[in-house]
């Protein structure tokens, strides 16, 4: 008989605060094979932890079941405390009675005293039944995979490669730098963002580590922590990038022109192009859906001769390019080439977007005057559609009213309810370096709340008002269209409790930060579900930020949520960090939780061979009979095939029929609800 | 029988359901102390004589949760585990247990506060049915 030690955490009051502890514990004692039961204050700490110990060591406990908080963060925890008192780590059990209990039954003190006791002796019954395990592990490919070319993706890119691990950077734009990029200035120093972003990126680009795979995307993730295969496809770019020079030959030559996607649609780029001027690597790529086949030369196809120079003919980006990067008559494959990567770790760093104007019909999105606040960012940047010259999109004048709006779909539940972080302080920063060039504009700035909590923010604030920026609280219920390309704006004043209206020559709509298209897809593929609002979410908010739920996958930047630039860049070098342990560790433990087959048992049905999601199982002969046989280096422990082995013949270690059976028993004990416990 | 309160198993995936259920905790949201949880790591470890052996024991309710279809941690655990469930529930029916009293949901990591209406609407499910027609005291009780 098994000599269990039960341990009821306190959790100060957050379990205390609901069940009755005392109560459990008394009744943990009158379990079956239970010798012990305890208490404490909080069972994690150093002294609750070396309870356990103690009680292992003195030979008095050789199972131990902790009913506290939740196994996804403790158990860890708890099993290397049973493992350092000298007992196999797998003799445990932990009994959720914080999460799943006090917490959801706060006001039911008799309900969720009665649960806890019900939990309690569902492990203690799992506990008896638990059998040594032995740790299994696995080497480490000592190289990382980074998804996204932004600021975030480029530090934690860099970071790795500076601690000498190989980094492969997959970015789908065709230049790295992301959203960041395209901003003019960035709060609160009111650096310039290309002087500060584009040496980042030049060092990138250069890094001996770093593998820069641009315009490329992420098409699977197989594996696990230590050994991800991943298959990367390089879009079809048409131009030899290893003879492009980026010298824009090609680009002036292009007679197509397409919506460009770096200025938010405000001008046209060519149907071939670069990114923009900064871009790393400068290189050309041929947008094929908008290419035209002007001159009749489709991709693929040998030119036609002319009939009096007998001179080939040639489109004008062939013809312009110098290097012959430009040669249309090669076979392209459109899908592109499909690279194969090893990687131990991987980073998602997939940054976001920003709202598109047109859901907000109250706002007149169809007047050109109307803008997005990262399209007036372009029309202020020195590389934008007016080079920097504040103009309004419908005429070119330079306006001479300028209201912004902010909480455009954030903290709105027709939209996005949650808050974008990001926009009261670009709204400022932006109506700042306005106000600075041009102190006769009036600028006003409609809110719901200023929030402007990081450190310099709030003096950043109170010194865009010093300039006389006006600040309206109040949400605006709609903007009109009038006549001379201007808007009226007609919006409630909280504050004064009167309506207000306003005419402008351009509104600025602060809309909201949302993932990057394609961020739930990708998280399929890595095994990582996105929250509600589509972000992806992390292990846990405070103490594992950027680990998610797949051991060996981290998160950084706006992937995760709404962040500014500092704080992506910290939490990009938080995820660096944290995808450099495996790597310098060289191995990983793999739990040992996975089937084996009793060969005696197995009839050699062979049911199991195609529910394998991992084609682990296969028929080997045995006793000069086919019997099922898992490999153990492929089995990820789901149980699929135990559940469905009809003579019982598979155990999935850790959770066997016997385990669980012995569970079902435990909650049912006493019959009629937990009340009668 | 004013007072009966019913006793609800809830098989959980480690992975989108039990995480689930962890977040319903954190945020604070109420579901009925009659639901108690075993963890699995997948919905597709879920025997169907797991959810007849609860309810030949006496649980009045048996709940999986799985992830979302295309979410599985394991690729494609929940979709064996919905062709066994369904298979399963005609089988119970034929038995005598209504296949109201059990359920498969998807339920993931992110949706607590979806897992506690769940469990809320699937306590009130197994009220209105009243105790369970084939646990094993099915006269004492």
């Amino acid at each position: 008989m098994s000599r269990i030690g039960v341990y009821v955490c306190h959790c100060g009051e957050n379990i205390a605060g609901a069940v009755d502890v005392e109560e459990v514990r008394k009744y943990a004692e009158t379990l079956p094979g239970v010798v012990v039961a305890r208490d404490y204050l909080f069972m994690c700490s150093d002294p609750g932890q070396e309870l356990i110990k103690q009680d292992i060591r003195d030979g008095l406990v050789d199972r131990v079941v902790v009913a506290a908080c939740t196994p996804r963060t403790h158990e860890p925890i708890f099993r290397k405390a049973v493992e350092n008192g000298g007992l196999n780590k797998y003799f445990f059990e932990m009994a959720n009675i914080r999460d799943q209990d006090s917490w959801p039954h706060w006001h039911d003190r008799e309900g969720a005293t009665a649960k806890a006791k019900k939990l309690v002796a569902s492990a203690v019954a799992k506990v008896a039944l638990l059998e040594p395990l032995e740790d299994r592990y696995v080497d480490v490919t000592r190289s990382s995979l980074v998804i996204g070319g932004g600021v975030a993706g480029m530090f934690a890119a860099l970071d790795l490669a500076n601690m000498g691990y190989k980094v492969y950077l997959v970015e789908k734009n065709p230049s790295i730098g992301g959203n960041m990029a395209k901003l003019d200035k960035t709060f609160p120093t009111n650096d310039c963002s290309a002087c500060i972003l584009t040496p980042i990126m030049v060092q990138v680009g250069t890094h001996p580590n770093i593998e820069l795979l641009t315009y490329s995307e992420v098409e699977s993730v197989e594996g696990s922590i230590g050994n991800f295969k991943v298959k990367v496809r390089k879009k079809q770019t048409y131009v030899d990038w290893d003879r492009c020079t980026g010298c824009g030959d090609c680009v002036e030559a292009c007679p197509a022109r397409v919506p460009n996607e770096f200025n938010e649609g405000m001008d046209k780029r060519k149907a071939i192009y670069i990114e923009f001027p900064q871009a790393v690597p400068k290189r050309a790529v041929l947008d094929i859906e908008h290419c035209i086949n002007c001159a009749k030369r489709a991709i693929g196809t040998e030119p036609r001769i002319h009939s009096k120079t007998g001179e080939p003919i040639l489109a004008p980006c062939e013809k312009a390019c110098k290097t012959g990067a430009c040669d249309r008559s090669k076979p392209y494959n459109p899908d592109g080439e499909i690279m194969e990567l090893s990687v131990g770790t991987i980073i998602v760093a997939t940054g976001y977007k920003v709202m598109d104007k047109t859901p907000f019909k109250e706002y007149s999105p169809q007047s050109p005057n109307v803008i997005t606040a990262m399209q007036l960012e372009r029309i202020l940047s020195a590389t934008g559609p007016t080079e920097g010259e504040l103009r309004r999109p419908s005429d070119g004048e330079k306006p001479r009213t300028i209201v912004f709006i902010s909480c455009v779909g954030s903290r709105d539940k027709n939209h996005h309810t949650y808050c974008s972080k990001v926009c009261c302080m670009y709204m400022l920063k932006e109506a700042r370096l306005i106000k600075e060039k041009y102190p006769n504009i009036n600028i006003y700035i409609f809110f719901i709340d200023v929030r402007t909590a990081g450190k310099d923010f709030e003096e950043y604030y109170n010194y865009c008002r010093g300039l006389g920026i006006k600040m309206i609280r109040g949400r605006v219920g709609a903007v009109d269209e009038l006549a001379g390309d201007r808007l009226r704006v007609r919006a409630y004043d909280v504050d004064l409790g009167v309506p207000v209206e306003l005419e402008a020559d351009l509104v600025v709509l602060a809309t909201a930060i949302e993932p990057a298209p394609g961020l739930e897809e990708l998280g399929r593929k890595l095994g990582i579900t996105c929250g509600s609002e589509g972000f992806m979410k992390e292990l846990h908010t405070k103490l594992y930020p950027v680990e998610t739920p797949v051991k060996g996958i981290y998160i950084a930047g706006c992937a995760q949520g709404p962040k500014d630039i500092p704080e992506s860049v910290s939490q990009a070098r938080a995820a660096s960090s944290a995808a450099a342990v495996p790597l310098a560790m060289g191995r990983v433990l793999v739990e040992p939780l996975i089937s084996e087959v009793d060969q005696e048992k197995c009839s050699g049905c062979g049911i199991c061979v195609p529910l394998c999601p991992y084609l682990a199982i296969s028929m080997v002969e045995y006793r000069e009979k086919p019997l099922s046989r898992i490999n153990e280096a492929l089995c990820a422990g789901c149980g699929v095939c135990a559940a469905a082995c009809p003579s019982g013949a598979i155990t999935l270690h850790g959770y066997t029929s016997a385990q669980i059976h012995a569970q079902i028993e435990a909650l049912t004990a006493g019959i009629g609800g937990g009340a009668n416990v | 029988m004013s007072d009966w309160r019913p006793n609800i198993v809830v098989f959980a995936c480690n992975w989108c359901t039990y995480q689930g259920a962890d977040l319903a905790g954190s945020l604070r949201c109420d579901y009925p102390s009659t639901v108690n949880i075993i963890r699995v790591p997948c919905s597709g470890r879920v025997e169907p004589e797991f959810i007849v052996a609860a309810l030949k024991n006496g649980a009045d309710g048996v709940f999986i949760g799985g992830c979302h279809p295309g979410d599985c941690h394991y690729r494609e655990g929940n979709h064996r585990a919905i062709r066994r469930f369904i298979l399963l529930k005609r089988v119970l029916t034929s038995m005598g247990v209504e296949p109201e009293r059990v359920r498969l949901e998807w339920i993931s990591g992110s949706e607590g506060k979806r897992f506690a209406k769940v469990m809320k609407e699937f306590n009130e499910t197994i009220m209105a049915l009243g105790p369970n027609p084939i646990g094993r005291d099915g006269n004492g009780r």
